[in-house]
């Protein structure tokens, strides 16, 4: 390319004005900052943080640094996002699939559940599932146990604790299964390219993944007990379950409302996949004698997903990032720990909310990285 | 001939500029805040979301409580008209940012003094107008009487972003108590889940526990218990940086305590400027020149006591009054057994 003067002076021009606003942006900061005698850097993440925080995947108590509360909430922000995104992932392929339904009742049903939660602000959902719909649970004393072992309360969820013995061997059958499995896929996709045979490869991989964990454990040595949650008194009415695991109250309202939310917009991307692929497509299908199941799995799915993809990757960055909505409920994410309590206590806002910002974005532009790699995975490759 | 004109012009007009502005920074020296409040027409105060006896509106949004009272003390001194505050509810979160970025520029939300609140961010706290602690409240029928009761498991709700939550953690970590804190961002989600049992105790100042019972369901099943487990002296805070409206402040402060001391009322105010002593005259703008070092007129004081009343007449009508907290404990003044105790006014 060659560039002439006239083409390069406006960009320039563009280039200088972002600089100078940024440029302009800092120097006003910096010299506010240094008028109210405020100083600037990041020393404080090895600080201790003495705040303590309800529910954390990894080991911390307010003897930590804040770099550490830090990574608190942002493992909690990543969980409560994972599992928002597979079960609205699971719900909208559902309900997208139920709005294309023949059957007049699932279809309409459907329908109405994707007009009804869209259209209500998602804070609002939030707060009724925490306040309204969490509400009505019993407190642990009066708690029904859900198959004897696990106790949903308004204190939240428990359920019992997995304790294994020779966790490893089990571990390893899984891994061989799985390999095992992949083994026979592509075994079997190369059957039916040469000799035209097909082999029911979904029985053999359900029956792999069942058969080799339980050899695991009939000559394996493995042992696996639960701990069930006990009832232990606090006082006169205050109850609480012991041992197990549990599960905040908050965590499940946020996960619920996030997934429920999602879900309708993945289920109208879903239904506009499915509704792109022509007709013809089907027909021509049908006519050279697939099954209805062999339709949908081998011409008009692969079609689909590209259609699919691109916006559904939109819907789980949304959900990522409304996960900080966890703020209003006390679910300890990384706005709530981290550009909430930290904040306050040290008092650098620009550092934190900084840090922040960058957290997302970084969340934000893996999952599109990996999306967008599963997107050219299953685009059409020309040859 | 119009070219020299112009440049003619032009000049007059940049020394106009000049002159207008250094004439503006000598005013401006006196304080910056001051000025920009006197031009404006109203103090910008930053308060709580809602917290009776502090600072909470009423349905047609008019705001009361005693750190409403500060703020309208200051607008009394600096504008001659206690209305004329532009309140601006914060969450604890948010109040410092609001305050050291300029959105208002009085804090006064029940706000804890603390050492690196007042040397790190950027803030002064002028003094206290609130001797609080941390203390917890529990429902009655859990049989609860004393902290001492409290067992591993237990679980507190509280707001994040305050001393409330290190206050906590120091408060269970040297008792060897686990606990499960459950920390929101705004009081009356606090309040609503601990009032449907989502917590076995909520903790907080207890004047602020006294005020939210009032917002319960049913405020009779709740007890604070009566252990205090923090010192909590709250009290208005400015940004750092403009020691004449830090002064303008605590003056205004001290001067509704004060006035309590001697016995000004806001209703025989105008009478004690005849007073033969010469502290209560000074109080009332009737001796000295009190008020021209903040650059105001020497009735500012008066104005405090007459549109705002003392301390006194301010706590009865928003504390005590309402029954939120009817004993002053220890905020009753020094001659009466209490720790409050101002400089003179002088």
């Amino acid at each position: 390319m060659n560039f002439k003067p006239k083409d390069i002076g406006p960009q320039l021009m563009t280039v200088i004005a972002v600089v100078l606003v940024f440029g302009f942006f800092t120097y006003n900061a910096q010299v506010n900052m240094e008028n109210r005698g405020i100083d600037f850097g990041y020393g404080f993440l090895s600080q201790e943080s003495s705040f303590d925080v309800q529910f954390s995947l990894i080991e911390y108590d307010g003897s930590h640094s804040y770099f550490r509360a830090y990574l608190v909430g942002l493992l909690n922000t990543i969980l409560v996002s994972v599992i928002g995104i597979f079960f609205a992932t699971i719900l909208g392929v559902m309900v997208g699939i139920a709005r294309l339904s023949p059957n007049y009742l699932i279809n309409r049903f459907a329908a109405f559940y994707v007009e009804f939660f869209r259209n209500i602000p998602l804070l609002l959902q939030i707060f009724f599932w925490y306040f309204a719909a969490l509400r009505a649970l019993p407190l642990p004393q009066d708690a029904e146990a859900i198959f004897g072992i696990s106790f949903l309360t308004i204190k939240g969820l428990f359920v019992p604790a997995f304790i294994w013995q020779n966790f490893n061997i089990f571990f390893y059958s899984i891994v061989a299964a799985t390999i095992a499995i992949i083994v026979i896929r592509y075994q079997a996709k190369k059957l039916q390219e040469t000799q035209g045979k097909q082999t029911p490869v979904l029985l053999i991989s359900i029956g792999l993944i069942l058969i080799l964990p339980l050899i695991s454990f009939l000559i394996g040595g493995v042992r696996l007990s639960f701990e069930v949650p006990v009832l232990k008194q606090l006082a006169t009415t205050s109850f609480i379950y012991e041992g197990g695991v549990s599960l905040p109250p908050e965590l499940i309202a946020l996960a619920l409302s996030l997934s429920l939310y999602t879900a309708t917009f993945i289920a109208e991307c879903v239904r506009a996949g499915i509704q792109g692929i022509s007709k013809g497509q089907k027909e021509a299908a049908a006519s050279i004698g697939l099954t209805p199941n062999q339709v949908l799995k081998l011409v008009v799915m692969p079609q689909a997903l590209r259609i699919i993809i691109p916006p559904t990757t939109n819907q789980y960055l949304n959900l990522t990032k409304n996960s900080s909505l966890a703020a209003a409920i006390a679910y300890p994410d990384l706005v709530l720990v981290f550009a909430g309590t930290a904040l306050m206590q040290t008092g650098k806002a620009i550092e934190i909310v900084s840090i922040t910002m960058f957290t997302y974005l970084s969340l934000s532009i893996a999952i599109s990285l990996f999306m967008n790699w599963y997107n050219n995975k299953i685009a059409i490759q020309e040859k | 001939m119009f070219k020299y004109l112009k440049q003619l012009t032009s000049l007059v007009a940049m020394v106009a500029v000049l002159f207008t502005f250094t004439t503006e920074s000598m005013a401006a020296k006196k304080s910056k805040t001051l000025k920009n409040t006197q031009k404006k027409g109203f103090v910008r105060c930053g308060v709580s979301q809602g917290l009776p006896g502090f600072s909470n509106a009423d349905a047609a949004g008019n705001w009361t409580g005693v750190d409403v009272d500060v703020c309208r003390a200051v607008a009394a001194a600096v504008l001659g008209d206690a209305n004329k505050v532009k309140f601006t509810p914060l969450s604890a979160k948010e109040r410092f940012t609001a305050l050291t970025s300029g959105e208002i520029d009085i804090l006064s939300r029940n706000t804890t003094w603390t050492l690196s609140r007042d040397a790190d961010i950027g803030l002064t706290f002028v003094g206290v107008n609130f001797y609080d602690g941390q203390g917890f409240m529990v429902r009655k029928s859990s049989g609860i009487t004393s902290t001492s009761q409290f067992k591993n498991g237990i679980s507190a709700c509280t707001n994040i972003g305050t001393t409330t939550e290190l206050n906590m953690r120091d408060f269970f970590n040297s008792r060897g108590i686990s606990y499960e804190p459950v920390a929101f961002e705004k009081a009356d989600e606090v309040v609503a889940a601990y009032d449907a049992g989502r917590c076995d105790t909520y903790t907080t100042d207890k004047s602020g526990l006294a005020a939210q019972r009032t917002k319960m369901k049913n405020p009779d099943e709740h007890i604070v218990l009566p252990e205090t487990i923090s010192k909590e002296p709250l009290g208005p805070v400015v940004r750092q940086g403009d020691s004449v409206w830090e002064d303008i402040v605590r003056w205004s402060l001290n001067t509704m305590i004060e006035a309590e001391e001697y016995g000004i009322t806001s209703a025989n105010a105008d009478m004690m400027k005849t007073s033969d002593n010469p502290q209560i005259k000074r109080l009332v703008g009737a001796e000295g020149e009190m008020g021209a070092a903040f650059g105001l007129d020497n009735e500012w004081n008066l104005r405090i006591i007459k549109q705002v009343g003392n301390y006194g007449e301010s706590y009865k009508r928003n504390i005590a009054d309402t029954g939120i907290l009817p004993d002053r404990g220890p905020n009753e003044l020094w001659t009466k057994g209490g720790i409050l105790y101002v400089p003179p006014s002088r």
